[in-house]
């Protein structure tokens, strides 16, 4: 019982970290990223809070449908070019 | 007899028969007529000429203007102050929400209650969830099917690529799909079979283990979406195109607007099911929840599919 109890506090500190650094970073593919990952450790909570329906749904359309979209969404928008220019400022600076 | 009245033209009858022949406008009627002057007729305009740049300059410029220094201050402040305000308030109220996963919470009243007792025995369905969503609150999940199609067609509008007079369509691009990533291909024969098996499973059972229309559909529509991404449109269009999409869809929603209102015909009592429920725990039992289960499916794969087809290239 301790074990599943610090597991669940591992998740929810994760969880606070995920959604803290989504708006922290600031290249948009990163965030997407942090996004997806925010999705699948709800989809964990999820199954730990006896849901598994809602589990299932997370992990679908959470980590995969959304950020599918958002992806396709930046690419149309041509936002991943310019994040790739300034992390090559970062990286030169 | 009646006779005409002597202000005839000014009471409103008679201002409507002018206005119905013609010689009045109730618009114009009352806009001043001014002869122009001979200074406008002319055309040279003595006025002092305005330096508007020189204006916006000292207008918008923090340096001289003071007024504007002083409200974007007072703005940064008190947007801050404001977010601080919001977050006390929230977390102040979260302090009086019912304790998590205590017995005496307001939700637990009769109603679940009567859910986990009776649920069974009157829907049919293992899963309380599906016999809640599928039986007792069934009008609810039509609405949020309608919603789901709505979106759809909303998305449609507004990214839709028609053709243009020349009858060229725009470009898109889809013309570098596929990009025949090997891996990406040989992950996806392994996995796209099991995550549509997968899928199926979870709309099938949906009256018997956790899952029902939603997650299933959700799971094959992200499972074509795969299939999609590494095969390219050639490949999908040969079982799923904008027909395919239109017929699923409109079938799946018009079958569940048809099975939920025979109880209108039956005394508009939804709760009591007047067809057979059969054993609880077979697969062929809990009436209508396997049906509306599949269309809700249906439903939700056509809108993830759609989704992403309609952002990647405008169309199916």
């Amino acid at each position: 019982m301790t074990v599943m109890r610090i597991f669940e506090l591992f998740l929810l500190v994760g969880l606070i970290i995920c959604a803290v650094s989504v708006t922290l970073t600031k290249r948009m593919i990163t965030a997407i990223v942090i996004y997806m990952s925010y999705s699948m450790i709800m989809s964990v909570i999820w199954v730990i809070l006896q849901s598994p329906d809602l589990a299932i749904t997370e992990a679908a359309v959470g980590a995969g449908v959304t950020s599918i979209l958002f992806f396709v969404t930046l690419k149309k928008i041509n936002a991943f070019d310019d994040d790739r220019g300034d992390s090559n400022e970062q990286d030169q600076g | 007899m009646s006779r005409i009245r002597d202000d005839y033209e000014k009471s409103p009858a008679g201002r409507f028969e002018a206005w119905y022949k013609g010689e009045y406008d109730p618009i114009n009627a009352h806009l001043p007529v001014r002869p122009m002057s001979e200074r406008e007729l002319s055309g040279d305009d003595d006025r002092p000429h305005v330096d508007r740049l020189a204006i916006r300059d000292t207008t918008y410029n923090r340096d001289t203007n003071k007024a504007l220094r002083v409200s974007r201050g007072a703005y940064r402040v008190l947007s801050v102050v404001l977010c601080l305000v919001l977050i006390g308030v929230l977390i102040w109220m979260v302090q009086y929400l019912p304790d998590f996963g205590d017995p005496a919470n307001p939700v637990n009243n009769e109603v679940s209650a009567r859910y986990i007792e009776k649920g069974v025995e009157e829907t049919g369905a293992i899963n309380y969830v599906s016999g809640m969503i599928l039986d007792y609150r069934a009008f609810d999940t039509f609405g949020e099917s309608c919603v789901l199609f709505i979106a759809t067609v909303c998305v449609q509008i507004l990214l839709r690529m028609t053709p243009d007079k020349t009858g060229k369509k725009p470009a898109s691009d889809r013309l570098y799909e596929p990009k025949n990533d090997v891996i990406q291909q040989r992950v996806c024969v392994v996995l796209v079979p099991f995550l549509f098996i997968f899928g199926i499973y979870v709309i099938l059972n949906g009256h018997l283990s956790p899952g029902g229309g939603f997650s299933g559909g959700a799971v094959l529509g992200a499972a074509l979406i795969l299939y999609l991404c590494s095969f390219g449109y050639d490949r999908t269009e040969r079982f799923f195109t904008v027909k395919t999409f239109r017929v699923v869809s409109l079938a799946a929603l018009l079958f569940y607007c048809l099975a939920k209102s025979y109880s209108f015909y039956t005394g508009a009592n939804h709760l009591e099911s007047h067809i057979p429920l059969g054993t609880p725990g077979h697969i062929l039992s809990s009436g209508l929840i396997l049906l509306l289960n599949i269309c809700v499916g249906s439903v939700v794969t056509c809108t993830m599919y759609a989704f992403y087809t309609l952002f990647r290239k405008g169309d199916f």
